[in-house]
């Protein structure tokens, strides 16, 4: 009964940093209309949620599809160290010519994480309030 | 295709040792968790359930009939318990998320009258879950 059953394995993490939504590809008023509040020059800030979920076998010994200690740790040197109380636009050398919205957010962590040796990185979920949620789970192939 | 959801909480305690391995293994592998005594967690439980409305009442399943197999299956067997030492259907395992999530699976999906399981959710902690489905089946 348990074969073809998948089991996935979900982590929440936090970080709070800020960000300012400007394209380099447009006009200052075509930012401040297509971004609003979210292009002032001195930014702002949120609380983000990163949702992590991975996939594989279990393994008997452990009961563990991954160790979470060591899924807890590549997740805080790729993307908690690097973005936590940080200016995403400053600071991120990935967005210095990407716009730092959650979209864009969410890719990137998706792309620090997808070589995670343990367990398939299935998909990310990032909240950038309560009411914003974006997910990525890479290209389809 | 309609999926409904419904929630339950259940509280129990558990520890993580596997007896193959040394004590020293069991510390590095398992941490805090390997404390011999055990600890315990509130478990919030998704269960979703995947079906078309039947066209007279409306339901995919009754929810008050899910509500009475959740209860008998899993309130009744896990909550206040040992996982360890009082579930039957976790002996031999290690009772991490994983595995009490698939344990669920297997004991709900027979029980499940109309429509069909399609999802279990486990959360642990709010911040530490496992799913479980049929492959392929993931998505809502």
């Amino acid at each position: 009964m348990t074969e073809g059953l998948k089991i996935e394995l979900g982590r929440c993490y936090r970080f709070s940093a800020s960000h300012r939504l400007h394209s380099s590809k447009l006009s200052e008023e075509e930012n401040r209309r297509v971004y609003g509040k979210c292009n002032n020059p001195y930014g702002h800030g949120h609380n983000y949620v990163v949702e992590v979920s991975v996939s594989g076998t279990v393994d008997p010994a452990t009961g563990m599809i991954a160790n979470l200690a060591d899924l807890d740790g590549f997740v805080e040197r790729e993307v908690i160290e690097p973005f936590d109380h940080k200016s995403l636009n400053e600071d991120v050398a990935a967005f210095r010519d990407n716009v730092p919205t959650t979209e864009n957010i969410c890719k990137e962590i998706f792309e620090r994480l997808r070589h995670f040796p343990e367990a398939k990185l299935e998909r990310v979920r990032v909240e950038e309030t309560g009411n914003n949620t974006f997910e990525y789970a890479g290209e389809e192939l | 295709m309609v999926y409904l959801t419904r929630k339950l909480e259940f509280s129990a305690s558990h520890l993580y040792h596997n007896p193959a391995f040394s004590a020293e293994e069991n510390q590095r592998i398992f941490g805090k968790c390997n404390n011999p005594h055990g600890h315990g967690h509130n478990y919030t439980l998704e269960v979703t359930v995947a079906g078309e409305p039947d066209p007279v009442t409306g339901m995919v399943l009754d929810l008050k009939e899910l509500k009475e197999i959740l209860e008998r299956e899993i309130t009744q067997r896990m909550d206040h318990r040992f996982l360890n030492y009082e579930v039957a259907e976790l002996k031999g395992q290690i009772p991490t998320c994983e595995n009490i999530a698939r344990v669920i699976w297997n004991l709900l999906e027979p029980k499940i009258s109309k429509g069909r399981l399609h999802k279990v959710r486990l959360y642990e902690t709010p911040d530490l879950y496992a799913d479980c489905y049929r492959n392929g089946a993931h998505g809502a």
